[in-house]
């Protein structure tokens, strides 16, 4: 086919996806990026060009560093134990352990079941005195913190839930991953007199390598993109103490209807996103193995 | 034969022109209605019920209730379809939404509808304090509709155990503190297992709770325009400091905040004796305690007295003439004695009209449940719930500022000097 | 013996993980007073599920989400197809730059363009629609990307033996790379399936009736509201909306790993 006929299938096959993409990621992206430099509009009040104004406010806005820092904190906390559990997950049921489909069953609910939903059900758990860590702490004599109501316990007690959702997500591509690996390197490491600790580090994690980046890039998206279990269990609180970006651009957003000032949140958190699209994308997978 | 085709059509358009009138008064006038839903039971479906015996009444009007979620969900929902171009003619929303909705130019002022004898008399025939949340700037914005205050729950068998009596509770601060301490109970390795007393501070309802403590220490929050907020006076912060001893100095409340929707179990559970929560609650504790409680009024300190909560009747400004005053008659309606009586049976709220109180089933119910009085009775020394302009944002600065407290990284002093700053910063454009 | 301690770490595991599940079918199937507490002999009783199902109309959210769910999977193969299809084999001028923002949408999902996406809806008149929760989805980066590198490792010898045979571009498609990506398919409709059932921000924003709600914005009425948490209601309806995904889910988990194998995701 020559060049121009294929221009011409190519541009034709795209279009559909084009147009409702840009209708709805480009555009509204666009039109946020846009709404940072101006003010609010507020009933009869329309909105104001002001500039960089809106991103002074925030970076005078201790509530939005404290959402930044927790989110950090938070991706830092939920994406490698994730990722972990999901493998030791994953390993476990590539084995033939007894119980392996309720076992894999197990790991992967978590997934179907609604954020919103189950964090009442984590909410129950964490609820002091009668909850059911606290009932668990109380056969041991001792008496559970306020998870979700002190400072130190909300965000962490949060990563737990999030980190109990996904983990499961994420086995589903390390088990398809394993299974493609053939049970003949694990025979010749087995001969060779390789511990299992060293055939997973020398065999099988850089096999697994391009997986890993698949779930890491995936998870580092959730972690600011799943805000439900905030929503339902302390909408940001104590004091700010577990308040994500996302959380915190939808309270100025639809809360506050400050809707320039959300749209500068915004604006920072697509810049923490593209930036990690770009780290994917260049850097990460030039230096994978691939098979 | 040209002039009477002409004239057969001149007189069909004559009469096509003629009987528009009729056509029009046969379609009915529109009213879409948001509502949200805060208590239990099958809310969605007395609304339904509701609407159906209004439009049987009135068959010109056609009103489309549509379930919005809870009172944050449902001014959140209000407000985008607003700035969507596609807003509601009438809607339930908070009473302290009022500044918001006059600042978006989304509602009209209901004394501008209600101008007819009749409409002045049900205007004035509300209780007092459910009203002060609707009077800006000379006018009435808001009707109330589902109501309540915040209201003393406490367990007569715990108090029995205790050695207290059971019909008293505790009506002034220190009784409260005495109580509380002898209602502490811990087990053998030091662990308390039944706390005195639970004051919710969890959430968006912190600064509720704070007004339960600040009114009958006789302070005021803030102004009746909404852009000035008090908070750093010396009995703000007597209050706050009183609230924060609770935990810290008796050892009567836990540390850290307590959730506020847990807060009602906790209390069936046993493990607070005393809880102060919403009088919405009471229909949920009768269903499920199994065992005695009292419902009393907000304990004293200069005086009585509580906030006032829940939502009212806002009619939108993108409505029609027609709409606006379907939407009145349907508040109007839904507000009658009768029907104010059965919506406060049906979900716990507070009758709004003294006169709702004087119905042949409302006082059936009263006898029945005398509990219900409580929140009622405490209206004569109850005031306005906390609402300024920029409401959110304001009122998120007053909970951070009683959470930060509350789990011990600020002083009362602090936390409410930064919660002033922070609010005059934000009500500066308003003055 | 390191079998056993596999066995015992895997199960130890399962269960912690199952816990959340276990309490919502203890809470689910006993009346409310024994939420909380764990006693063996209490009774049982289906009247939370009676409870739940009539506090919400159900089968009309169920019919909603079933739509929502089936149009934006069907809208997403389609679309996802040709456009990674056109990145896969064919050249053009920009194609790469176009393919880069393409991936942009990984990122920026509409979750956080709100209010801008609520003001086309409007504009469209298609408010209050199922068809307005699930259109800003039916283009998706995700399914593009997969199925430009599924269809890159198609053997070209396959593609040249159908042209011989004078078959033009889309029957070349159709004929050749839709049935050796099916694996992908199956991966992907899961993983947007199970995406679109518990979706909540945006349909939350987006819908006002009962005609267009979802499963998710429905159970909002079980939320926390000013009568406290009822845990036997809340997680009776849990167990309703989930329940067509859960057992889906056992009945085929078999093919869905194998499917998600034979994809090759990487």
């Amino acid at each position: 086919m020559n060049r121009s006929l294929q221009a011409v299938y190519g541009w034709l096959l795209l279009l559909p996806a084009l147009v409702l993409l840009a209708a709805f990621t480009h555009y509204p992206a666009l039109a946020t990026l846009w709404h940072s430099f101006f003010s609010t509009p507020r009933g009869s009040r329309p909105a104001r060009f002001v500039g960089l104004e809106n991103y002074a406010l925030m970076r005078d806005d201790p509530v939005f560093w404290q959402a930044l820092w927790n989110n950090l904190w938070f991706a830092l906390g939920t994406i490698p134990l994730s990722i972990a559990i999901a493998l030791a997950m994953a390993l476990w049921v590539n084995r033939n352990l007894a119980g392996r489909g309720l076992l894999r069953m197990a790991y992967f609910t978590p997934t179907v079941l609604p954020m919103v939903a189950v964090a009442n059900i984590w909410l129950f758990f964490y609820t002091p005195q009668y909850g059911l860590i606290a009932q668990v702490m109380q056969w041991f004599g001792a008496a559970g913190p306020n998870w979700l109501g002190s400072r130190d316990t909300a965000l962490p007690a949060l990563m737990v839930v999030t980190i109990w959702k996904e983990a499961g997500f994420f086995m589903i591509f390390y088990l398809a991953a394993l299974q493609t690996v053939s049970p003949s390197l694990r025979e010749a490491a087995l001969l060779e007199g390789a511990s299992r600790w060293q055939y997973f580090r020398r065999v099988l994690w850089p096999l697994l390598m391009p997986t890993t980046l698949f779930v890491l890039v995936n998870a580092l998206i959730n972690a600011f993109r799943l805000v439900d279990h905030v929503v339902v269990m302390t909408r940001g609180g104590p004091d700010n103490a577990s308040t994500l970006l996302l959380f915190y651009i939808y309270q100025v957003g639809f809360s506050f209807w400050d809707t320039s000032y959300a749209a500068t949140l915004t604006v920072v958190l697509l810049l923490i996103l593209a930036v990690t699209a770009l780290v994917k994308f260049r850097w990460l997978d030039r230096r994978t193995h691939y098979q | 034969m040209r002039r009477i085709a002409l004239k057969a059509l001149a007189a069909a358009l004559a009469g096509a022109f003629f009987s528009l009138p009729l056509y029009a008064q046969d379609k009915p006038v529109e009213v879409e209605f948001y509502y949200p839903v805060a208590v239990g039971g099958p809310i969605t479906k007395i609304v339904d019920d509701m609407v159906a015996a209004f439009e049987k009444d009135n068959p010109g009007i056609d009103i489309k209730p549509i379930y919005a979620g809870s009172y944050q969900d449902s001014i959140a929902k209000a407000l985008t379809a607003l700035k969507g171009g596609t807003p509601p003619q009438l809607a339930v929303l908070l009473s302290t939404d009022m500044f918001t909705l006059i600042d978006e130019d989304a509602i009209v002022p209901i004394d501008g509808l209600a101008k007819s004898e009749a409409d002045k008399k049900w205007l004035g025939g509300f209780y007092d304090a459910f009203m002060q949340n609707s009077r800006t700037g000379g006018h009435v914005w808001g009707v109330p509709f589902q109501r309540s205050t915040i209201v003393m729950y406490y367990n007569k068998d715990l108090f029995k155990a205790a050695g207290l009596d059971p019909e008293h509770a505790p009506a002034t601060w220190d009784e409260l503190v005495d109580y509380s301490k002898k209602l502490t109970k811990k087990d053998a390795s030091g662990n308390v297992t039944q706390w005195g007393i639970k004051i919710p501070s969890g959430g968006a309802f912190a600064y509720w709770l704070f007004q339960a403590l600040t009114t009958p220490n006789d302070a005021i929050l803030m102004n009746e325009e909404g852009n000035q907020v008090y908070l750093d006076k010396p009995a703000v912060i007597e209050a706050a400091q009183f609230w924060n001893d609770l935990s810290a100095k008796h050892g009567v409340m836990p540390r850290g905040t307590v959730d506020w929707g847990t807060t009602p179990k906790d209390f069936l559970e046993k493990k607070a004796a005393i809880v102060w929560t919403t009088t919405g609650n009471l229909t949920n504790i009768r269903k499920n305690a199994d065992f005695p409680f009292g419902v009393a009024m907000m304990p004293k300190a200069k005086r009585g007295g509580s906030p006032t909560g829940g939502g009212n009747f806002y009619i939108f400004k993108s409505g029609t003439p027609e709409q606006q005053a379907a939407a009145l008659k349907f508040s109007q309606w839904a507000t009658a004695p009768e029907r104010a009586a059965d919506w406060s049976i049906a979900t716990g709220y507070v009758a709004v009209t003294p006169a709702a109180w004087e119905t042949n089933k409302m006082k059936k119910y009263a006898a029945e449940v005398p509990a219900a009085t409580v929140a009622r009775d405490q209206l004569s020394v109850s005031v306005a719930e906390f609402s300024t302009h920029e409401n959110q944002r304001v009122t998120k600065s007053l909970n951070d500022a009683l959470q930060a407290m509350l789990t011990g990284s600020k002083t009362p002093q602090q936390a409410m000097a930064d919660a002033q700053r922070e609010a005059d910063r934000i009500l500066r454009a308003y003055r | 013996m390191t079998r056993k301690l596999d066995t015992l770490g895997a199960w130890l595991l399962g269960l912690l993980w199952i816990l959340p599940l276990a309490y919502a079918l203890w809470a689910a199937f006993h009346p409310p007073a024994y939420a909380t507490r764990f006693e063996l002999l209490a009774p049982l009783t289906l009247e939370n599920f009676s409870r739940a199902w009539h506090a919400a109309p159900f089968p009309r959210y169920f019919l909603n989400t079933f739509m929502l769910v089936t149009m934006v999977l069907a809208a997403q193969l389609v679309l996802s197809t040709l456009a990674g299809y056109a990145f896969a084999r064919f050249e053009f001028r920009g194609r790469d730059l176009v393919f880069m923002l393409v991936l942009l949408q990984l990122m920026i999902m509409p979750d956080v363009l709100l209010v801008e996406n609520y003001r086309s809806m409007s504009l469209l008149g298609v408010r209050d629609t199922v068809f307005a929760v699930g259109l800003p989805y039916f283009a998706s980066a995700f399914g593009i990307f997969l199925l430009r590198q599924t269809f890159k490792t198609v053997p070209r010898e396959l593609e040249e033996a159908a042209r011989v045979e004078g078959a033009g571009p889309l029957q070349v498609l159709m004929k050749v790379y839709v049935p050796l990506a099916r694996p992908i398919y199956v991966a992907y409709g899961l993983v947007s399936v199970s995406h679109h059932w518990n979706n909540f921000l945006w349909p939350l924003i987006i819908t006002n009736s009962v005609e267009s709600r979802p499963l998710t914005v429905g159970l909002q009425v079980f939320a926390a509201t000013d009568q406290g948490i009822d845990w036997s209601v809340i997680t009776a309806a849990t167990l309703l909306s989930a329940a067509p995904l859960l057992v889906g889910f056992l009945l085929f988990q078999r093919q869905f790993v194998q499917s998600f194998m034979r994809a090759g995701i990487r």
